[in-house]
């Protein structure tokens, strides 16, 4: 069997963000980056199918970015990836999701991968959508916002999670992509023992020109922080203030302190 | 502008979320026809042309059927825009139209602006402003970004049926987990969010929800850590609730999350992130320590 997962490097949320000089995306100056949130749980589930599985399965870990995103390759390598493929592109984050999943399904569409696992969206872009379009360009069958998985002999039995807590149970054949949802497994910690193997293992370059053949079908006219409502009271200092504050404030605006 | 307004119908009854994107539609001033799998038996009050296939037949997730179903639609209505909820019906079905069509598609609209759509990014916390570069485009829109709009009458039927294009078997719904406790019903919550730190914070959180006569709530990421049960939890996947008083413990204020509590009569929201997407709905954003601040209030509290 041949697995596949496709990881993205995304800054860690909690910081500020500060439009580029061509005012399109954030400017990346100051910023911390991670993986992917919800690559997390492919990674994990990905690994999960590779022990299953056992020898004669590869587990092929796939980034697109500059040289940055090498460190969230490793550290899926040290998670339990075999091999990784970078695709170099200092332009990643000027391209949109169709050119995206149509660069990663360039890559794959020779390889023969059996089961390919993406996360459900990003945290920065989080349009969903490459994921489903990768399927669509490879024409594997595919389901999205998996928060539960297995597999035997060729079928995938996966529950995605739908609004109010339902869950929808779907089986489909391999080959096949998964996009994965929180909570999905319990992603683990790299161990200091895994991250010395993970240096040893393969990370193929490949110029990201060797695979784009597709133009942007979008165009973003500007990155910018939301209108202020207003209406709402920002409080800040001392913790002993702002208790009394908001003491204050409780009695004034609310009946649960009377 | 033509638009084409994909429904939502789930469990043998059709959604009301199907009506944003009318109110979406209305916005844009666009005509609009709509298409629906789902049954003569629970039409939308819509007096324009319904496309409709059977649920019973079709499935209600069958993407590969559905996809070949709008693209009739498609065909016959030439739309400049199909419309979908970001929904796990619209996010999982929308880019296999786009890329059927080779469509541009921009996901999860909250707004309409000049000449473009404007989306959320980086955990709601920026906005970009997008335009499709194709003449037709696929869009989903956020639940709750557009008004629900009932414009009455009885919708024309076109019946579609298509067949075969099943890469996948739906084999059935699982009902959410039980829950033991009502959110719905508590008139103070008091959440914990990822800000906590950890889970052994937890009960100074439920302190203070004791403490103002309240029960605990919970954010997503909590509840997947296992911090928290599940019954708790406030969203989209959650409880949707609307105290008099929520306060939000260390939590960013996903949409998600948003979508669950913003309808609260008064929000205090506690985070150390001034910029964090929560303040955008609070009515008082303090800005500090969660694990400084709350056992503080509280011990005010109960004083």
């Amino acid at each position: 069997m041949k697995l596949l997962v496709c990881i993205k490097q995304v800054p860690d949320l909690e910081s500020r963000f500060k439009p580029d000089a061509a005012g399109v995306w954030y400017n990346e100056t100051d910023l911390a980056f991670r993986m992917n949130e919800y690559d997390e749980y492919a990674v994990e589930q990905a690994v999960q199918l590779r022990e299953k599985l056992g020898e004669g399965t590869e587990l092929t870990v796939l980034s697109i970015g500059p040289d940055r995103v090498v460190e969230a390759i490793k550290k899926s390598l040290a998670m339990g990836c075999d091999n990784a493929a970078h695709i170099q592109d200092q332009a990643a984050s000027a391209k949109d999701p169709w050119q995206i999943a149509s660069i990663i399904a360039a890559y794959a569409k020779d390889k023969a991968f059996d089961i390919i696992f993406t996360g459900m969206q990003s945290q920065d872009r989080g349009s969903a959508q490459v994921g489903v379009t990768i399927a669509e360009q490879l024409g594997f069958a595919c389901t999205t916002t998996i928060v539960g998985f297995d597999y035997v002999d060729g079928t995938i039995t996966a529950k995605r999670e739908l609004e109010g807590g339902i869950k929808g149970v779907v089986k489909l054949k391999t080959p096949a992509l998964v996009t994965c949802q929180l909570g999905l497994n319990v992603p683990r910690y790299p161990t200091l023992p895994n991250i010395m193997k993970a240096k040893k293992k393969e990370i193929v370059a490949i110029p990201v020109a060797d695979l784009l053949t597709e133009e942007s079908l979008t165009t973003t006219a500007s990155f910018h922080p939301p209108a202020k409502k207003g209406g709402g009271i920002v409080l800040e200092g001392d913790v002993a203030d702002l208790v009394e504050k908001v003491i204050a404030i409780l009695k004034d605006k609310t009946t649960v302190l009377r | 502008m033509k638009t084409l307004l994909i429904g939502e119908y789930r469990e043998g009854k059709l959604l009301d979320s199907t009506y944003e994107l009318l109110g979406f539609a209305g916005q844009m001033s666009a005509e609009t026809s709509m298409l629906l799998v789902g049954s003569e038996t629970q039409l939308p009050t819509y007096s324009g042309t319904l496309y409709l296939a059977e649920a019973a037949t079709c499935g209600e997730y069958n993407p590969g059927l559905h996809k070949k179903l709008i693209l009739e639609a498609v065909q016959k209505e030439s739309p400049d825009l199909i419309v979908f909820l970001h929904s796990s019906y619209g996010w999982d079905l929308a880019p296999r139209v786009a890329a059927a069509l080779k469509a541009a598609q921009i996901s999860e609209v909250i707004a309409i602006t000049d000449g473009g759509f404007e989306v959320g990014c980086c955990n709601a916390k920026m906005r970009r402003t997008v335009k499709p570069a194709t003449a037709q485009a696929v869009l989903t829109i956020q639940a709750g970004a557009f008004p629900v709009l009932q414009s009455g009458g009885t919708p024309n039927i076109q019946k579609l049926t298509a067949a075969g294009d099943c890469t996948l078997e739906f084999v059935g719904y699982e009902p959410a987990e039980k829950k033991d406790i009502d959110l719905a019903k508590a008139e103070v919550i008091v959440s914990a969010g990822r800000g906590i730190g950890k889970k052994d914070n937890v009960p100074a959180i439920q302190a203070l929800a004791k403490a103002l006569g309240g029960e605990l709530g919970a954010s997503r990421p909590v509840v997947d850590a296992g911090w928290v049960e599940h019954s708790h939890q406030v969203g989209t996947t959650g409880q949707t609730v609307s105290p008099k008083l929520y306060v939000a413990c260390g939590i960013s204020g996903a949409i998600q999350h948003l979508a669950g509590m913003k309808k609260s009569d008064f929000i205090i929201a506690i985070n150390k992130d001034k910029d964090a997407p929560i303040g955008e709905i609070a009515d008082v954003l303090v800005v500090a320590d969660v694990m400084q601040f709350v056992p503080a209030l509280t011990a005010k509290v109960l004083r």
